[in-house]
């Protein structure tokens, strides 16, 4: 069983005890625990079950690399699934529940598919569910949903908040072990800005295992001393990325009780250079039953002995390719625990360890391996065979756990994220950083510089001049370059080198490959491996899809190499030909909080409000976005519905006076001698001949003559242009404008500024417009001193305003410009003199139907991005005098100007009711897909208080030849309606209420 | 003419860094080549401040003249004196090709004030910016991004920071702000 010892413990503080939940049962950890070593102090060996086959499985790892011990941590609002027990803190009140079993952790009905594994191979998925089809749906998937998947989705809203840091710094180092914390001693000792980030909770990484707690500690404190470096623990260097950009993942709150604050904080960092010293990982060996609960990495079983004072066994088996699983055999029987054997694969077995070893009286057996490890739920014991053959056991021997160590694998990811290249080095028996082939900068030059473990160092004095050389480097190349004294280190080990093993024993027979696992988290085995190499899966990266090995959220950490390398095995290729898959961001899955920050609730998006906002607010308004303007749809009185309302809005604007914030409009000012040429070049309508003081309505179009947007220009004076825009436009054009101004007509001599939120636009529609201005203090404003399509200053009610005369419903209307902080004032003198015509403040939907009574176009109704102004019956707007603007030369290209396009035209359908928007008008036959062939669209339909019906727009084709036919248009149910092609103005047509 | 109102009718929170709404000020931008004596000299000549370099602005009391890119400056002044100083710099760049708007009812605009270095990791939350003492300073102005909009800053003087977003979304950057400003500090 495993337990707390009675001694050791560096990280612990035992005078700390907290009690914690797992799985609902109170348990008791010390303060410096992870989540892992106290369930391990706990003897909970078992914490999950596998992905696929539900096989039982206990912590294997004691870093990052976990993929086992995934639990679900946290409740309520709180609550986090997949998180590794390994990276968890211990807190008081944690909560932890264990995943993907059921009924329960200790009986699981899903066990079931390991004793069927045979027939649940690489692929299984796609060869067996494929027929019958129905099947799929309907027992396939819901099966396979049911038994597979990791944790649960948190049912509540976050409880916790996140936020953004933006951080500079000339250099970044990641990692605070030995090396890095060297690094950036040499990097900072020039003057640069250096931020070094640790995942960890605490500094050393695993140089702990060569004792340098002691000089790790005076760095940390030499560099805390220094002004120019920043240290932050918890802080786990998550993706680089182009330009020197990192991030980084703090967690500020994921360790306490209390929790008040961020509780991560995303840090998005620009550095100069980038030093990796992010170590490297141990490797499982590849035998039968490595995944069963007790079989633990060398390094791992160590750090839970030294570092927690936990002893996962009493007697612990120790299987090796290489001397540092000896060093856990040195600390188990320090700790006055049993090492019944060392089982080394290489013949010529170890180094000064392995006799250190041998000199205390543990039994090392060179040149042999693991056949099987026995146990069901935990391991009871091991059957030893030789290396080389094909696992004949020789003997067996009793123990309850199993540290392994098939060498180390440099965590390269962050080198390789930007591009990165590796290099395979064989007398190390690893892939390792090529410096020849950093990812590289703007200048070309390389930013990344790998330091320690991760560059493949690993003796301590080689990790230390690894860490120190990269910080100078580091500093030279951001100009600040420095100079320290080397770091002390002891004697080089004396090591005997590795011997790779990727497959124990060498020629295991299927039997014992079918049991060996490779990935844990995703139930990959050396026998799926080898068959996706049989079934022609040659690439790595096909190899890696079909049997989903390193798909899982650790990535691969632990499988990755050792399935290539049975890959490489089974293709008769070597390692390096075969390649490792990519290395992708983030390092280890970040929470959606941290990216998302700050933008949740009150700050998830900006709203865009407009002056008169807490008017509408105040008075009834059910708002709709715009973008991200929120503008009212109508104002909706006691007893009304939105039907109503938008119903009294219309009729009281076409019978007296209605009110419309406009303010959204973009409204763009364009300025200079050569304006009037860059106008004729923006719209398609002759600009440059417009007066000052007057108004004409224009449409811009894309380079690809395509309308996208439409408004009036004023020309303020000879050389000043003000273009309104549709609200969504206003952004877009403005940037257009510059785009063109910027990179094609440089040299012509105009301005623009976007002045839309200078002022508040309101606009004053009705018969009763002309008096309410007039009583407001406008004089001369009869139609003929002051006519349809031009502008005049008038001041009203005290206030200076530009007026248009324009109009977008048909009826007499003037927009007032005035300064949006006087928005407000001027509006509430409009509703109190308009109020004896009963002033109706209307929304956008009024302001649609208004519209479109009078057969006005809707930029985004009627357009979609592939209608031409053409399709809509705006040729007159179509300038034919003008040599050239946007859009002209692709308008003749043969689809456009072809004469049987769907072309706009009014629809009155003959049963008066109301078209569904975007219904189809219905043709003959079928396509090619079997549907229903179709000969136009309706673009904008609504219900006409005025006229009493519904009416509509659409694009039909060849419409404005058909005038008077009745087509047919399909409706949501699959019935159809009949409706009349009738002219797009239905109201007013002859003008007679704008004068 | 009825007095003007901010959009934000000078709201206020106040935490590590105090954030509030100020009262509305007058802000003229001048679209011209920054390259150009003639244009800069009518900037001095109405403004009375020195025409600051690249990312650069000069302060002096209640005004304020900004670098905003190689051909855009923004003048800050006293509300009552923009119309004054727009006749003023409209006359002074006769003959010069430039475009001079007013527009100080375009943006908001926020005053941050607390302890300096609090103050900066308040910016650093929102903004793509290096705040850095040594990067960033009083007589310096950074046009960027407030998370998901536009806004500009500059540091009137060491503890104080300016900022200006559009208007129509000053609700969102008062919030924005609020919510850094109350967060616990980075280095501490």
């Amino acid at each position: 069983m495993s337990t707390r010892l009675t001694q050791g413990g560096a990280r612990i503080d035992r005078t700390k005890p907290v009690s914690f939940r797992f799985n609902g049962q109170q348990l008791k950890g010390y303060e410096g625990d992870t989540l892992a070593s106290a369930l391990l102090a706990n003897d909970r060996m078992m914490v999950g079950r596998s992905f696929k086959y539900h096989r039982p499985r206990g912590v294997v790892a004691s870093g990052t690399e976990e993929p086992n011990a995934l639990l679900g941590i946290g409740q309520g609002g709180r609550f986090e699934p997949n998180q590794r027990a390994t990276m968890q803190e211990v807190f008081e009140g944690l909560e932890s529940t264990s995943q993907n079993h059921w009924p329960s952790l200790e009986f699981d009905v899903g066990e079931i598919n390991a004793s069927l594994s045979r027939f649940l191979p690489a692929g299984f998925y796609y060869k067996t569910f494929l027929w019958p089809r129905s099947f799929w749906k309907h027992v396939y998937e819901p099966f396979i949903r049911q038994s597979a998947g990791l944790g649960k989705a948190p049912k509540d809203r976050d409880a916790d908040t996140y936020e953004h840091f933006y951080h500079y710094c000339d250099v970044l180092v990641i990692g605070g072990g030995l090396a890095g914390l060297a690094a950036a001693r040499a990097a900072a000792s020039g003057g640069a800005r250096v931020t070094v980030m640790e995942q960890e909770a605490h500094w050393c990484g695993r140089a702990a295992d060569d004792g340098a707690e002691a000089q790790v500690a005076d760095l940390v404190a030499e560099l805390e001393g220094m002004e120019n470096v920043t240290l932050r623990t918890r802080c786990m260097g998550a993706g680089v990325y182009d330009h020197g950009y990192v991030l980084g993942y703090e967690r500020l709150t994921d360790h306490l009780s209390e929790k008040s604050g961020p509780r991560h904080r995303l840090w998005r960092v620009r550095a100069g250079q980038v030093i990796t010293a992010t170590g490297a990982i141990e490797r499982p060996l590849s035998f039968a039953g490595n995944d069963l609960p007790g079989v633990m990495l060398a390094s791992a079983l160590r750090d839970y002995v030294v570092q927690f004072g936990v002893s996962v066994g009493d007697r612990t088996v120790v299987v090796t390719n290489n001397d540092d699983a000896y060093l856990t055999a040195l600390a188990l029987v320090g700790a006055g625990l049993t090492v019944p054997v060392i089982v080394d694969a290489r013949q010529g077995g170890g180094g000064a360890l392995a006799a250190e070893a041998e000199a205390k009286g543990i039994r090392v057996l060179k040149g042999h391996g693991i056949a099987k490890v026995k146990g069901r739920k935990r391991v009871t014991g091991v059957a030893i065979c030789k290396q080389v053959g094909e696992g004949a056991v020789t003997e067996e021997i009793a123990c309850d756990a199993v540290a392994m160590s098939g060498g180390w694998s440099p965590v390269v990811h962050l080198w390789s994220h930007c591009g990165g290249k590796l290099t395979w080095d064989d007398a190390q028996a690893m892939f390792r950083p090529d410096g020849t082939r950093p990812p590289t900068g703007e200048d070309g030059k390389g930013f990344v510089i790998c330091a320690g473990a991760a560059d493949g160092a690993f003796d301590r004095a080689e990790v230390a001049a690894s860490g120190t050389k990269a910080g100078l480097a580091a500093a030279e190349a951001v100009g600040q370059a420095g100079s320290v004294s080397d770091l002390t280190a002891p004697e080089a080990r004396g090591d005997n080198p590795i011997e790779p093993v990727w497959l124990m024993p060498a020629s295991a027979k299927r039997k014992l490959r079918a049991k060996a696992w490779l990935d844990y988290q995703n139930d990959v085995k050396v026998t799926d491996v080898q068959l996706a190499a049989q079934e022609g899966f040659e690439s790595v990266e096909h190899a890696k899809r079909y049997t989903t090995l390193g798909m899982a959220t650790d990535q691969g950490k632990l499988s990755n190499i050792n399935g290539l390398a049975i890959l490489s095995g089974a293709l008769d290729t070597p390692i390096p030909q075969v390649g490792t898959t990519r290395f992708r961001p983030p390092f280890t899955p970040i929470s959606m909080g941290a990216i998302a920050g700050e933008a949740r609730a009150e700050t998830f998006q900006p709203l865009r409000r407009t002056p008169l906002h807490q008017w509408h607010v105040d008075n009834g308004a059910d708002f709709e976005p715009v973008g991200q303007w929120r503008r009212p749809f109508c104002y909706i009185r006691p007893g009304e519905d939105r039907h109503s309302a938008v119903t009294r809005e219309i009729n009281q604007t076409r019978n007296s006076l209605g009110l419309l914030d406009a303010s959204t409009l973009g409204k763009l000012i364009v300025k200079g001698p050569d304006a009037g040429r860059f106008m004729d070049m923006l719209y398609t309508n002759m600009m440059s001949t417009l007066q000052p003081g007057r108004c004409r309505y224009g449409l811009m179009c894309s380079e690809n003559g395509f309308l996208m947007d439409d408004g009036v220009v004023a020309r303020w004076d000879e050389e000043t242009f003000l273009c309104h825009t549709t609200t969504g436009g206003a952004d877009h054009i403005h940037a257009h404008m510059e785009e063109w101004l910027q990179t094609e007509w440089w040299d012509w001599k105009v301005w623009t500024v976007n002045a839309t939120e200078q002022y508040a636009q309101i606009g004053v529609v009705g018969p009763k417009a002309r008096t309410v201005l007039e009583k407001l203090g406008a004089t001369n404003i009869a139609n003929e001193d002051f006519p349809f399509m031009t502008f005049q200053d008038h001041k009203l009610a005290g206030i200076d305003a530009r007026v248009y005369r324009i109009s977008f419903s048909g009826e007499l209307s003037y927009e007032i410009a005035v300064p949006a902080g006087q928005g407000l004032a001027l509006w509430t003198a409009l509703m109190e003199a308009g109020a004896e015509f009963g002033a109706t403040p209307y929304g956008t939907e009024a302001l649609h139907v208004l519209r479109a009574e009078k057969g006005f176009i809707m930029i985004g109704d009627e357009t979609d991005g592939t209608v031409i102004p053409q399709d809509l019956g705006l040729n007159w707007a179509i300038s034919k005098k003008k040599e050239d603007f946007i859009g002209k030369r692709a308008q003749s290209r043969e689809d456009m100007a072809r004469e049987d396009r769907w072309k706009l035209v009014g629809l009155e359908t003959l049963d008066k009711s109301v078209l569904p928007d975007g219904a189809y008008v219905l043709a003959d036959g079928t396509n090619a897909n079997g549907q229903r062939t179709v000969q136009g669209r309706v673009t904008s339909s609504y219900y006409s208080p005025t006229l009493e019906r519904g009416i509509a727009m659409g694009l039909v084709l060849r419409g404005p030849d058909r005038m008077g036919e009745t087509i047919q248009l399909n409706k949501v149910d699959g019935s159809s309606v009949a409706a009349r092609i009738v002219d797009p103005v239905f109201y007013d047509k002859e003008n007679t209420k704008n004068v | 003419m009825s007095e003007p109102v901010s959009a934000l009718g000078g709201a206020k929170t106040e935490a590590l860094v105090t954030v509030e709404e100020m009262a509305p000020r007058g802000m003229i931008v001048l679209r011209g080549k920054l390259d150009d004596t003639a244009i800069t000299g009518a900037l001095e000549k109405v403004s009375g401040l020195a025409m600051p370099g690249q990312r650069g602005i000069t302060v002096d009391g209640a005004r304020r003249l900004a670098w905003m890119s190689p051909d855009e400056a923004m003048l800050i002044l006293p509300r009552g004196d923009v119309s004054g100083a727009q006749a003023d710099l409209t006359a002074a760049l006769a003959g010069a090709h430039a475009l001079v708007a007013d527009l100080s009812d375009a943006r908001a605009s926020f005053r941050l004030s607390g302890e300096d270095a609090a103050l900066r990791e308040v910016l650093a939350r929102l903004s793509p910016v290096d705040m850095h003492q040594t990067a960033f300073g009083p007589g310096m102005v950074r046009r960027t991004r407030l998370a998901q909009v536009a806004g500009a800053f500059w540091m009137p003087e060491v503890g104080v920071a300016e900022l200006v977003t559009f208007r129509s979304v000053a609700q969102y950057a008062f919030d924005l702000l609020s919510v850094a400003a109350r967060s616990p500090r980075v280095f501490a």
